[in-house]
C-alpha cells in the first residue's frame, strides 16, 4: 500500500515539478496583480480568521491582491453553492476562487468534476513540501490529490485535559473507555456530522480494526461490517459514560473547546496538537490545559486549498495557495500566538536562514514536541468516513 | 374611514389602473424568488436534479427520508415545540392582558419589549443558551453556594431530546411580539369601557376581559399569530443553538443535508423542506379547527352567564411567565454584553475575573464590512418597503376591499418555512449574476421586510381622519402634496415605527442573506451564527451585543424623533 501511494505522489510531482521562477508563473504574477480572491473557509475558529485577515494584508501589499475571507460555517456549504452555480449554467465567473478543502469534500468535488485543472505542480514554493514524511501532503484521504489542491496546514489527533483536574489522561482508545467509566460525564467527542467527530471515531476504528490496511480502499458491506464490529462494541461500552450521557453532543471541536473551558468536561478531543497553548494565549482555555497524544500513534491528515473550475480569478488564487507554503508564511502560521499549525514543509530542504526562523519560535508547556506527537497515521478512504456518520447515526439515532 | 362619501379628487380610471398595475408587478417581482425557490425544491424533492445527474422522477427521496435514522422524532420534535412553544406564548398574552389593567401600558411597555422585539432569534438564542447550561450564568448565580457544584453539573439543560429549550427560546421570542400586536388591536377596541360595562354585570376583571374582549380582537391577531406558528416550525438559526442535534427538528436536518458533503443527499433534503412546508400548513389548518372549536364553547360558556370559573386563576401565574419571558430574554442579552468585555470568565465565577477592550478593538477592522452591509441592507429594504407600502396605501386607498387582501398576499412569505425556497432562489439569483450582490440580498429580503412594514402601516393608515385629506383637497391641494404635506407628517410617529420594525427585520435574516449573499455578503447575523459554532463566545458576545444596539437604537430614534419635531405640537408628539 505505502509504496503504492508514493509512486503515484512522485509521478504527480516529477510531471510538474516547476522550474525556479520561470516564464508561466511571471504571466501567472502579472495576470494576478488587482485581482480578488474570494476564499471560502471554515470560519469557526478566530485565530484561523485573523490568519486569513493577516494573509490578505500580505498579498495586497506583495502582489497586488484583494483576498475577501468568505466564512463558512460549513465547508460544503461552498460546494453546494458550486453545484447551484453549475446547475444554472455558470461555468465561468463563479463566487468562490479559494475554498479551503479536504477529505470528503475533495471527493465530492473531484467527482462532480468542480475542480479547476492541476495546478499545484505550478507553485514555486511546492517544492518544499515534505512529501516522504509527510505522505498525506499528496495523497488526501487515500486519494491523490493530482495537483488539484496546495497544501497549507498539518493536522494531528491529540488529547487535550485541564492538568489541575486530572493525572491519568488515557493513551489509547481502550484507555479512554476505562478512563471515561471512572469518570463519567466528564469527556465528550464533536457531533459525528463535525468532522473532527468523525475523526474520533475513524480514531478508534484504526486502532481498534482487525485488518488496518483494508480502511486504505473503498469500504464494501462486506469489508465494513468486518472492520468496524469491534469499533462498535467500544462504543456501546463507551457511550452510557460520556457527558449528558451520550444523548447530545458538542456541534464542534471549538464547541468542545468551550465546554472544556467551562469545566463541564475534562478531557477534549483536538485535530491541532497547537490548541491548547494557542488557545491558552488567546484566553480560551485555563492555562492548566495540557496536550497529549496516543501511544501508538494517531490520525493526521493536511488541510488544502483548492481552486474551483469556475473560479473567476484562478491566477490570483494559485498566488495566495503560493504564498502560504512560503517559508515565512508557514514559520508564521507555526507561531502559536497565532495558529500554531505545523508546517507541510521539509525544514532540510530550506535554507539555514529559513530554518532560523522556525527554530526562534517561541513555545509553551502545553506544545507537544514531535517526538511526543508520535507517528501519523493515515487517513482512511473516504468512504468509510461517510459509512461510519451514516452506520452511527443508524445506531444511535432514534 | 378610508372611503370618502364623494371623491373629490375626480375619477381617472385609467390612471387608477396603470398604478394597481404597477402595484401589483412590484409585488409579483418581489414574489418572484420564491416562487422560483419553491420550483427549486419541488423538482429535487421528486427526484428532478440535474447537475449531479439524478434525473430519475419519483418518491426515492420521500422514501429515503422516511427510512432516515431519527425521522419520526425530527417530525414529532418539529410538531412539538412548534404548536407548544405558539400555544404556551399566546396563553401567557392572553392571561397577561386579562389580569393586568395599566401595569405595562405605554412607555413601559415599550422599553420593555423594545430589546427582545428588536434582538434577532439567533442573538436571544445565544444568550439563552448561555444563561440556561449547565456552566451557565443561572448555575453560576448559585454555585459554589448554595448548589455545592464547584464544577458544571452533568445536566441536560440546553439541547435536550425534548426540545424543551427550545421551546422556551422560541417562547421569549415570540411573547413580546404577540404582547405588541395584542396591544395595537386594543387600540381599536374601547375595552375600559367594555369592561366597565363587564364589571358592572358582576363580571370580575378576568372573565370579562376573556368574554367581551378577547372575542373582540382575536381576529386582529390571528395572522400574526399564524406567523409566530409558521416561524416556530421552521426555524433554523434558533433550534440549531438551543434545539437537540440527534435528531434535530426537520428544518435542521434539511439544511444539513443540503450542506452534506455528499451531493446526493440533496433530493433528501429538498423532500425534508418540503415537508416542513407541509407540516406549517397542517399546523395552522388544525389550530384554525382548535379555533373554532373553542369559540364554540366559549360561546355556550358565555352564554351561561356564570361569573367565574377556576380556570380563571390561572391568569395570574401566566401573566408572571409573561414577566419571567422577559426577564430571561434581557438577561440572556445582558449575559452576551458582559461577555463581550471579558477576557476569562471560568466556572463558577458569577462576573468575568479578567476583563478586557481588546476583542472590540481587535475585532474592529474585521466586522466594519459586515457592520456596514448589514446597515445598509436594513436602510434600503426599509425604505424601499416604506415607499412601496405607501404607494399601496395610497393607490388603493379608494378600494377598501383590495387593501387588507394585498396585506395578507404580501404577508404570505411569512408563512412559508424559509428552508423550503432557500436553494431554488439561489439558483435563480445565480442564473441573473445576483448572487454575491447586494441587490439580490435586498431582493430576497425584501420578500420579508416589506409583509411586516405593510401590517405594522395598515392600521395607522386606516385610522387616519379623512376630514384632513378632504379639507386640504377642498382647498385645491393636490393628492401628491396632500400625500407630502398633511397625510406622511400625521403619520410619522406610525412610519418610523415601521420602519424600525423593517429595519430589525432586515437585521435578523439569515437563510436569505447566506444564500442570496452567496456566502459573499457577510452581515452581523450571518457572522454571528457561523461563529456560534465556534468556541469563543466572547466573540459571538460582542456580535450579539451589535446585533440587538443597532436595531435598538433606530426604535430609539423613532420613539424620540417625533417628539422632537413636533415638540410644540401635542397632538402628533404622543402616541398615534
Amino acid at each position: 500500500m505505502r509504496r503504492h501511494w508514493l509512486a503515484a505522489a512522485l509521478v504527480v510531482l516529477g510531471s510538474s515539478l516547476p522550474a525556479r521562477a520561470d516564464e508561466p508563473w511571471r504571466d501567472t504574477l502579472a495576470k494576478a496583480r488587482g485581482q480578488t480572491v474570494y476564499w471560502n473557509a471554515w470560519g469557526g475558529d478566530e485565530r484561523t480568521n485573523a490568519f486569513i485577515t493577516w494573509v490578505g494584508g500580505e498579498v495586497r501589499a506583495r502582489y497586488g491582491i484583494t483576498v475577501q475571507d468568505v466564512k463558512l460555517s460549513d465547508t460544503a456549504e461552498a460546494v453546494t453553492r458550486i453545484i447551484a452555480e453549475k446547475t444554472a449554467g455558470r461555468d465561468k465567473d463563479g463566487s468562490v476562487d479559494l475554498v479551503w478543502i479536504n477529505g470528503p469534500n475533495f471527493l465530492a468535488m473531484k467527482q462532480q468534476d468542480l475542480l479547476h485543472p492541476p495546478f499545484a505542480g505550478r507553485l514555486p514554493s511546492m517544492r518544499f513540501v515534505d512529501t516522504i514524511n509527510k505522505p498525506s501532503t499528496m495523497v488526501d484521504f487515500t486519494l491523490p490529490t493530482e495537483g488539484m489542491e496546495s497544501p497549507w496546514r498539518m493536522a494531528q489527533f491529540v488529547f487535550n485535559y485541564d492538568s489541575a483536574r486530572i493525572a491519568d489522561v488515557p493513551r489509547s482508545m481502550q484507555g479512554l473507555a476505562a478512563w471515561a467509566s471512572k469518570h463519567p460525564g466528564r469527556f465528550t467527542h464533536p457531533d459525528v456530522q463535525d468532522f473532527l467527530g468523525v475523526t474520533f471515531l475513524k480514531q478508534a476504528l484504526v486502532e481498534l480494526a482487525p485488518e488496518p490496511a483494508l480502511l486504505q480502499r473503498p469500504a464494501t458491506d462486506a469489508t465494513f461490517a468486518a472492520a468496524t464490529e469491534p469499533l462498535w462494541a467500544w462504543y456501546d461500552g463507551l457511550k452510557p459514560h460520556l457527558w449528558h450521557g451520550g444523548t447530545d453532543f458538542p456541534a464542534s471541536g471549538p464547541a468542545e473547546r468551550a465546554l472544556l473551558n467551562d469545566g463541564e468536561i475534562d478531557l477534549s478531543v483536538s485535530f491541532d496538537p497547537a490548541e491548547a497553548a494557542g488557545s491558552i494565549e488567546a484566553g480560551l482555555l485555563p492555562a492548566t490545559v495540557r496536550t497529549s497524544a496516543l501511544q501508538n500513534g494517531s490520525i493526521g491528515n493536511t488541510s488544502f486549498v483548492a481552486i474551483p473550475f469556475n473560479a473567476p480569478h484562478p491566477e490570483a488564487a494559485m498566488v495566495v495557495a503560493d504564498f502560504l507554503l512560503e517559508p515565512s508564511t508557514q514559520a508564521h502560521a507555526q507561531d502559536i500566538r497565532v495558529l500554531g499549525s505545523f508546517t507541510v514543509l521539509d525544514l532540510a530542504k530550506l535554507s539555514p536562514e529559513q530554518r532560523q526562523i522556525f527554530t526562534a519560535l517561541p513555545t509553551n508547556p502545553a506544545l507537544p514536541t514531535n517526538a511526543e506527537l508520535g507517528p501519523v497515521l493515515l487517513e482512511p478512504h473516504p468512504s468509510w468516513m461517510t459509512r461510519i456518520t451514516e452506520e452511527w447515526r443508524r445506531r444511535y439515532t432514534h | 374611514m378610508a372611503t370618502p362619501l364623494h371623491p373629490l379628487s375626480p375619477a381617472r380610471p385609467w390612471r387608477a389602473r396603470i398604478a394597481i398595475a404597477g402595484l401589483a408587478g412590484t409585488l409579483i417581482i418581489l414574489l418572484l424568488p420564491l416562487g422560483a425557490g419553491f420550483l427549486g425544491t419541488v423538482l429535487p424533492a421528486f427526484g428532478i436534479l440535474p447537475a449531479i445527474g439524478t434525473g430519475e422522477v419519483g418518491l426515492t427521496p420521500w422514501r429515503d427520508l422516511a427510512a432516515s435514522p431519527g425521522f419520526a422524532t425530527s417530525l414529532r420534535l418539529t410538531l412539538v415545540t412548534g404548536l407548544a412553544s405558539t400555544a404556551l406564548a399566546f396563553a401567557l398574552t392572553v392571561g397577561f392582558f386579562a389580569s393586568h389593567r395599566q401595569l405595562l401600558g405605554g412607555r413601559l411597555a415599550e422599553a420593555l419589549l423594545a430589546p427582545l422585539l428588536a434582538s434577532p432569534h439567533s442573538a436571544i438564542a445565544v444568550g439563552l443558551a448561555f444563561l440556561l447550561a449547565p456552566s451557565g450564568w443561572l448555575a453560576r448565580l448559585v454555585s459554589p453556594w448554595p448548589s455545592g457544584w464547584t464544577v458544571p453539573p452533568d445536566l441536560v439543560t440546553i439541547h435536550d431530546p425534548w426540545g424543551i429549550a427550545l421551546t422556551i427560546g422560541l417562547v421569549v421570542k415570540e411573547t413580546p411580539f404577540l404582547v405588541l400586536v395584542t396591544l395595537a388591536a386594543l387600540n381599536q377596541v374601547d375595552a375600559p369601557s367594555i369592561l366597565r360595562t363587564g364589571a358592572a354585570l358582576g363580571y370580575r376583571r378576568r372573565s370579562a376581559w376573556l368574554k367581551l374582549v378577547l372575542p373582540l380582537i382575536y381576529p386582529q391577531i390571528r395572522l400574526p399569530i399564524y406567523i409566530v406558528l409558521a416561524f416556530s416550525l421552521s426555524v433554523v438559526d434558533m433550534a440549531l443553538v438551543l434545539g437537540p442535534g440527534n435528531p434535530p427538528t426537520l428544518a435542521v436536518a434539511a439544511v444539513r443535508w443540503f450542506n452534506a458533503p455528499d451531493v446526493t443527499r440533496y433530493p433528501m433534503a429538498a423532500a425534508a423542506a418540503l415537508l416542513v412546508l407541509v407540516v406549517v400548513m397542517a399546523a395552522i389548518g388544525f389550530w384554525r379547527v382548535v379555533e373554532m372549536g373553542l369559540a364554540r364553547a366559549g360561546r355556550r360558556w358565555i352564554a351561561t352567564g356564570r361569573r367565574w370559573h377556576p380556570a380563571i386563576e390561572l391568569g395570574e401565574v401566566l401573566a408572571t411567565g409573561v414577566f419571567a419571558a422577559l426577564a430571561l430574554g434581557i438577561a440572556a442579552l445582558a449575559s452576551m454584553v458582559v461577555w463581550s468585555f471579558a477576557w476569562r470568565w471560568p466556572f463558577p465565577h458569577r462576573l468575568p475575573v479578567e476583563w478586557t477592550v481588546a476583542l472590540w478593538t481587535q475585532q474592529a477592522s474585521s466586522l466594519t464590512g459586515p457592520l456596514i452591509n448589514t446597515i445598509g441592507l436594513a436602510l434600503a429594504t426599509t425604505a424601499m418597503s416604506l415607499a412601496v407600502a405607501i404607494a399601496a396605501f395610497e393607490i388603493l386607498e379608494n378600494h377598501s376591499f383590495a387593501l387588507p387582501a394585498v396585506v395578507r398576499a404580501a404577508a404570505l412569505p411569512l408563512l412559508l418555512p424559509q428552508v423550503a425556497f432557500q436553494f431554488g432562489a439561489q439558483v435563480l439569483l445565480v442564473g441573473l449574476h445576483l448572487d454575491g450582490d447586494l441587490i439580490g440580498v435586498c431582493w430576497l429580503q425584501m420578500a420579508f421586510v416589506l409583509p411586516y412594514v405593510l401590517l405594522a402601516l395598515a392600521d395607522p393608515w386606516r385610522a387616519l381622519d379623512g376630514r384632513y385629506a378632504r379639507s386640504a383637497a377642498a382647498l385645491g391641494a393636490s393628492q401628491v402634496r396632500i400625500l407630502l404635506a398633511i397625510k406622511l407628517p400625521i403619520l410619522l410617529r406610525p412610519l418610523l415605527i415601521a420602519g424600525a420594525i423593517g429595519f430589525a427585520v432586515s437585521v435578523a435574516q439569515y437563510l436569505p442573506t447566506l444564500f442570496a449573499g452567496g456566502g459573499r455578503i457577510a452581515t452581523l447575523t450571518t457572522e454571528a451564527v457561523t461563529r456560534s459554532s465556534g468556541g469563543d463566545r466572547r466573540v459571538v458576545g460582542l456580535l450579539v451585543t451589535l446585533q440587538a444596539a443597532l436595531p435598538m437604537l433606530i426604535y430609539g430614534a423613532a420613539l424620540v424623533i417625533p417628539k422632537v419635531l413636533y415638540a410644540n405640537r401635542r397632538g402628533m408628539a404622543g402616541a398615534a
